[in-house]
């Protein structure tokens, strides 16, 4: 990103620090978030994003160090930017006993939005999350992937300026989460600003155009998916699985081939920039593992090289 | 399906920082809404049960024995009425201040989606007391709509009446929500204190007979319930019931202070609490 100076920055965060008593949930990051990116804070759990969205979120106040949202200061302006803000929290929070369009008309009432306007904005909203044929129904009554495309409308209603998501499709199934994907990407080409937490490697691929690497309260990397995959990991990797007694041994025969070698409990990857060829040149030389996979090298792999752990929790 | 969207030009930050806890009260009486048939039938219920039980069986007692005199010059049922009303107002707040309160902090958490809005925790806590109220106003009124169809208060108590109830009301519902705010969980508190402090209070609090009448190691029970300090000036200001000199102001500061003193606990516990 050559042109941040011009950009406009609407979330700053310097050093910002948050303690629970011995604990440090969030030790002293920096970051900018720029107005119409789409900004992921990746990590597996407890890593501190979740922390740090609700410092953002202006609801938990940090500990030291400087935090600036939409140009305020959301220690003591924190009504006034999340006026701004639409926020899609992990659970949904949805009031189950009101229908759907309740939901969104209650919500957006809080904003002080007048209820005429608000009328003719759920209709929009509705359409947009699909569930416009759902209008009638109780919130409890809806799917799960349907309750989460609630939140996310209801996190529109006050037409926000930053959006933010966490976990967005934590629990949803790979079809649910398509369909989520698809509308937050089309809020990302409308200009939204959208913050966004995740575990998940090929969400943050999909959606994020700029990432910053969570683990134990610190950043451990930042940039785009593919600069992060470039500067951490190598264009492909070579997948084998030659059962759990045997991965080991195998590895230390493996060694030296590739640009990187990990061992899993579960398999062997190999990190080079020519995986069809590499895996020839290994089953030419005898070894027969039980499945091999060449794949593009992803962010999944940039987070293993930076923490020497995998994602999954 | 293209949402318009100008981002930040919608909501006036002015126009949404105000007035949240009118809006967060605003929310749950829609919500309440829906089941408004079965909110009658308890409020009016209630009362006429008493009133039959109360007023017919033991006021009719009473009255008969005391030559038509009823107690301390008044109709056995105008001297219950206060303490009825009260304990009506009572009741009403802690319908709301108990599980609808839990509810927001711990099962649908709804209380941190609307402070994830320009609404704060306090205008939450706020809206909170203000729905707490209004549903003890409501129950209050449909106890006092029932008196006065049996004829059983003068019109001219309705006023006294009502700010001695709600003052109970107010002092009860802020020191019960700061309880609520600290509760993690339920685990049968609620049935706790509606065993051992609602009832015994309900029956201490000189509601039936006055609280004299008690031998005085037990009238202490009395002088710490909120329920005996909104009878008292109940009974002073609906029928002039005499109090000892500044007796007027100790019911009416004690009630007060239960209500301040509540609201200072209540306020930064669900700051805290929303901030997880």
């Amino acid at each position: 990103m050559s042109n941040n100076v011009e950009r406009e920055s609407v979330i700053r965060a310097r050093s910002l620090t948050k303690k629970y008593k011995d604990f440090v949930a969030v030790d002293g990051i920096d970051f900018d978030v720029y107005r119409g990116e789409s900004f992921g804070l990746l990590g597996p759990n407890g890593a501190g994003k979740s922390t740090t969205m609700k410092m953002i979120t202006s609801v938990s106040q940090r500990s030291s160090g400087e935090l600036t949202i939409l140009g305020k200061e959301p220690n003591d302006q924190g009504p006034e930017i999340r006026a701004h803000l639409g926020v899609v929290p992990q659970k949904d929070m949805l009031d189950r006993e009101l229908k759907v369009w309740e939901n969104l008309v209650t919500y957006g009432r809080y904003f002080g939005l007048p209820r005429k306007w608000l009328k003719a904005k759920v209709e929009e909203l509705l359409e947009f999350a699909q569930l416009t044929d759902k209008r009638n129904e109780k919130a409890d009554d809806l799917s799960g992937g349907m309750q989460r495309r609630l939140a996310i409308a209801r996190g529109l209603v006050n037409e926000p300026e930053i959006l933010l998501l966490d976990e967005p499709t934590t629990g949803l199934d790979p079809q649910a989460r398509h369909i989520l994907w698809d509308r937050l990407f089309r809020l990302k080409e409308q200009g939204v600003t959208l913050v966004l937490t995740t575990h998940y490697m090929d969400e943050a691929e999909q959606l994020c155009d700029r990432i910053i690497v969570m683990d134990k309260g610190k950043i451990m990397a930042e940039g785009s998916p593919a600069e992060l995959i470039r500067d951490y990991s190598s264009k492909e990797v070579v997948e084998l699985r030659f059962g759990t007694d045997k991965n080991e041994i195998v590895a230390k025969q493996l060694e030296g081939r590739g640009d990187r070698l990990e061992l899993l409990p579960d398999r062997i990857l190999i990190y080079t920039e020519q995986g069809e060829a590499l895996l020839t040149s290994i089953l030419e030389s005898g070894l027969h593992p039980v499945t091999s996979l060449v794949r593009r090298s992803s962010l999944e792999d940039v987070f293993l090289r930076l923490t020497g752990r995998t994602l999954v929790d | 399906m293209t949402l318009e969207f100008k981002p930040g030009s919608v909501v006036d930050t002015k126009r949404a920082v105000r007035f949240g806890a009118w809006r967060v009260a605003e929310y749950r009486f829609y919500s309440m809404s829906k089941w408004m048939a079965s909110v009658i039938a308890f409020g009016l219920g209630n009362p006429i049960l008493y009133l039959i039980s109360v007023g017919l069986g033991i006021g009719a007692l009473v009255d008969a024995n005391t030559g038509g005199g009823g107690i301390l010059g008044v109709p056995y049922i105008q001297f219950v009425a206060p303490a009825l009303l009260a304990s009506a107002a009572i009741q009403g707040v802690m319908d709301e201040v108990t599980f609808p309160t839990m509810d927001g902090f711990v099962w649908d958490k709804l209380f941190f989606a609307i402070n994830a809005t320009s609404v704060s925790a306090r205008q939450i806590a706020d809206g909170v007391m203000i729905v707490a109220l209004g549903r003890g106003l409501f129950t209050t009124l449909m106890y006092l709509g029932v008196l006065l169809a049996f004829g059983a208060v003068p019109l001219t108590s309705v006023v006294p009446l009502l700010l001695s109830s709600m003052l109970a009301a107010w002092g009860w519902s802020s020191v019960m929500l700061a309880i609520t705010a600290r509760l993690e969980r339920d685990e049968g508190y609620f049935a706790l204190i509606g065993r051992f402090v609602i009832a015994p209070m309900f029956l201490f609090s000189g509601t039936f007979y006055p609280l004299e009448q008690m031998p005085i190691y037990l009238q202490p029970l009395g002088w710490i319930s909120p329920l005996w300090h909104s009878v008292q000036l109940g009974r002073h200001l609906s029928y002039g019931m005499e109090l000892a000199d500044g007796m007027f102001f100790v019911h009416l500061g004690y009630l007060a202070i239960m209500g301040i003193v509540g609201m200072r606990f209540v306020y930064p516990k669900f700051k805290e609490r929303l901030s997880r």
